[in-house]
């Protein structure tokens, strides 16, 4: 299995870093997501896989598009689903983390899927005992964003390889070039990991402010120049870039971070024929991003948000739900049902 | 008072010795000394006897934050340690920068009898670096204060730190940086290398402590006064600090425990309790730090023993406080790292963690030698003992250790203090 050097302890059973995720088990639920965004054709968009357990979504951060993919693919999975915003409760009055996991507990949460502005709070939270149910990750500090590096590598299986051609394979030999605040971004690392993993060959793209020192352990090729490396990639993923960084003396202004590392439609010319652009969003359109690239037909931006509901059901069927395919299973349980 | 007589222990690791302690002081060190009825005779075949260890580096707590600690929870837990006098350092609340605060814990440091508390006064009021505190006046109060520090906070103005340095000149005092330039290190989490890149936390970059301290140095020399560096925690440190021994510029320097022994490593696990500043570091600078403390580069250990409650470490990275307690496992994880490697013997223990600390603070009656007529301030340590660090069982109020079921060597078995024993075969007396 392919690991990060001394990457974090593997969290068995739940689903905290890219690391985590061996080749064949990043490619298991690639799988299982194409078999879900097939339910996603139906009529009846629902499976009764997960009836009866609670999902509860532990949002300390504002993240409305992050908190409804997770809502939608565990009401496509038939999970009770129980929203949680920090913003307004009494997270914000000070009760600690550790309280707030020790009331989910008590409310019989089977997964708690977290978004937290801290680093490492997911760990935490599967590791220090205070609660028994799945924890997913979906988003900690500059840490990681596991389930958007899926829903990334899902997309580009999807473009680069095929829907169906694409079951059971990787993306061997794939160029994909990651552009922006690369020090700041948790989709950045697990990104980097997970396409590692599944044989990608990454080049990070980014000035030398945003990209964090120690990166030469990270298993990407770095690169300070974004037109040597866009004829080269057969996906540029671009990454939200806060305006607010330019207070903090990371590029000077604006317009030089475009001019330098945005992607404008004279740019997109030069990447190879059925190359993609990619886009976690929300989009700065004029920033990272003009608006001639984010309408054009190579930007995924939006494909990506329907694959992450997808991404999200395999995700979640596969950390509680069972061992046997998901979709014969739940085919013959909803025929059962109706 | 009566007499104590030490049998058979091999003071700071030479010859076994037999020593005398009559009232508060050493009476006798010689081999075959005789005991009278009224004697208490103390066996010590296979200890080391070394002088009462001295923390120039001690948060005690008191006044503000009795929750975490107090003076007399962590005099217990100094003694436990082995610790005779310690230092206890200013960011208390109020803070200690008036002569009024300085002499509270002076006194409460009196009253509790386990360890000599020496107040360290702030540098600046309120360690917000702006405007000098009242030195003299913290320096002629009972508290006798020599060694100054905003230890917590870096005295990060170049003309402030000038100032406090040449005039404390007038007492013979130092100033003891806590180096950490304040722009480079804004949301600092952890060590910024490998680990941080992949854990996404906020780096402390070593240029961040390296740059004060080469700062300083150069500020030292020019001005001719003495700067002590507090808990220095990098390769590059150690050079600077090297570079400026060299050139006869009057700068001492500590390492804490915890910086000999954990590599920034152990943050993987995002568990608060290796959450410290300095963080830990690398590899690398632990073994810079090991070959500095052998070769007296870096003058003393110090253990920045820092108590926080459970709940400020029971939580998020982020939101955790910084610091360990340390005092009562200083000696074992200096056992381990320099005396288990061969690159101190129990002398240089002796050296680093009570001579050379005791000088630095001019503190009287502490850091001699185990001689006749010498003020009875003593440490007994079995180094053969081998024990998991079992935190249920410290003095100290709080139990912040990074060190929780892993396996120390030595324990301190008897700790005296001017004669008086604190401390009774691992317990406190």
């Amino acid at each position: 299995m392919l690991r990060l050097p001394g990457a974090g302890p593997r969290t068995p059973g739940h689903l905290i870093s890219a690391a985590d995720l061996s080749r064949d088990e990043a490619v298991l639920i690639l799988d299982t997501a194409e078999e879900m965004a097939r339910v996603a054709d139906r009529p009846i968009k629902k499976l009764p896989t997960l009836r009866g357990r609670t999902v509860v979504n532990l949002f300390f951060e504002d993240s409305t598009r992050t908190r409804i993919s997770f809502e939608a693919a565990a009401k496509r999975l038939s999970a009770d689903v129980i929203n949680f915003s920090a913003k307004g409760s009494s997270v914000s009055k000070g009760e600690s983390l550790k309280d707030t996991a020790l009331t989910l507990e008590a409310m019989g949460a089977d997964a708690v899927v977290i978004r937290h502005g801290a680093s490492g709070a997911p760990y935490r939270l599967a590791t220090s005992g205070w609660i028994d149910g799945v924890v997913v990750n979906a988003g900690d500090g500059t840490h990681e964003h596991p389930t958007q590096a899926l829903l990334d590598a899902f997309t580009l299986r999807r473009r680069l390889v095929g829907a169906d051609a694409g079951i059971g394979r990787d993306l061997d030999g794939r160029r994909v070039t990651i552009v922006g605040d690369v020090l700041h971004s948790r989709v950045a690392r697990s990104n980097v990991l997970l396409l590692h993993t599944l044989g990608a060959h990454v080049t990070v793209v980014a000035p030398p402010t945003l990209v964090p020192i120690g990166v030469e352990r990270w298993p990407c090729e770095v690169s300070y120049d974004l037109d040597r490396v866009l004829p080269e990639s057969d996906a540029v993923m671009m990454l939200r870039v806060q305006r607010e960084r330019m207070n903090a003396a990371f590029f000077p202004t604006e317009r030089e971070y475009s001019r330098r590392y945005g992607l404008n439609g004279e740019r997109m010319g030069r990447m190879p024929g059925k190359s993609i652009v990619m886009h976690p969003g929300p989009m700065n359109r004029g920033m990272e991003i003009t608006a001639e690239v984010a309408d054009s037909d190579r930007c995924t931006a939006v494909e990506q948000v329907a694959n992450g509901v997808s991404i999200r059901m395999a995700v979640l069927y596969l950390l509680l739900g069972g061992n046997e395919p998901a979709v014969t299973h739940s085919r013959l349980n909803a025929e059962e049902n109706k | 008072m009566s007499k104590i007589l030490i049998r058979g222990a091999r003071v700071l690791g030479g010859e076994a010795q037999d020593v005398l302690i009559d009232g508060e002081t050493i009476a006798q060190v010689g081999t075959g000394l005789p005991a009278d009825g009224a004697t208490t005779v103390i066996e010590a075949e296979g200890r080391i006897l070394l002088p009462g260890l001295v923390d120039l580096h001690t948060h005690l707590r008191e006044p503000g934050r009795e929750d975490s600690e107090t003076v007399l929870t962590g005099t217990k837990a100094a003694a436990v340690g082995g610790f005779t006098a310690v230092h206890a350092m200013a960011n208390t609340f109020p803070v200690a920068d008036t002569a009024g605060v300085v002499e509270q814990v002076w006194r409460l440091g009196k009253e509790s009898g386990y360890c000599d508390v020496q107040p360290v006064g702030a540098v600046t009021v309120g360690l917000e670096g702006k405007h000098l505190a009242e030195l003299g006046a913290m320096h002629d109060s009972a508290a006798a204060v020599r060694v100054f520090s905003d230890d917590g906070k870096c005295v990060d103005d170049a003309v402030i730190m000038r100032r406090a340095l040449e005039y404390v000149k007038a007492f013979d005092g130092v100033i003891a940086q806590h180096a950490q330039e304040p722009r480079l290190t804004e949301g600092a989490q952890m060590n910024e290398g490998i680990v941080s890149a992949e854990l996404g936390l906020g780096g402390w970059p070593a240029v961040a402590e390296e740059s004060i301290i080469a700062r300083d140095v150069l500020l030292a020399a020019h001005v001719g006064s003495r700067v002590h560096i507090c808990h220095l925690s990098t390769a590059g440190s150690v050079e600077l600090v090297r570079w400026a021994k060299s050139k006869g510029w009057n700068v001492t320097a500590e390492v804490t425990p915890h910086h000999l022994l954990l590599t920034d490593e152990l943050v993987r696990s995002y568990n608060p309790v290796y959450k410290v500043n300095p963080p830990l570091r690398t590899e690398a600078d632990v073994r810079a730090l090991r070959e500095a403390l052998a070769d007296g580069t870096i003058d003393c250990v110090a253990t920045d023993h820092a108590p926080h409650p459970h709940e400020d470490k029971d939580c998020e990275w982020a939101a955790a406080a910084m610091g360990m307690v340390g005092l009562e496992t200083a000696l074992s994880v200096v056992q381990e790292t320099m005396v288990e490697t061969g690159l101190l013997d129990w002398a240089g223990v002796a050296d680093r963690m009570s001579f050379r600390p005791a000088r630095i603070g001019r503190l009287d009656g502490h850091g001699r030698p185990v001689s006749a007529g010498e003020p009875a301030n003593l440490t007994l340590v079995d180094p053969a003992y081998r024990g998991a660090v079992d935190p249920a069982g410290f003095a100290s109020r709080s139990r912040n250790t990074p060190y929780e079921g892993r396996e120390l060597p030595g324990r301190v078995t008897h700790t005296f203090l001017r004669g008086r024993a604190t401390v009774v075969d691992g317990n406190l007396a």
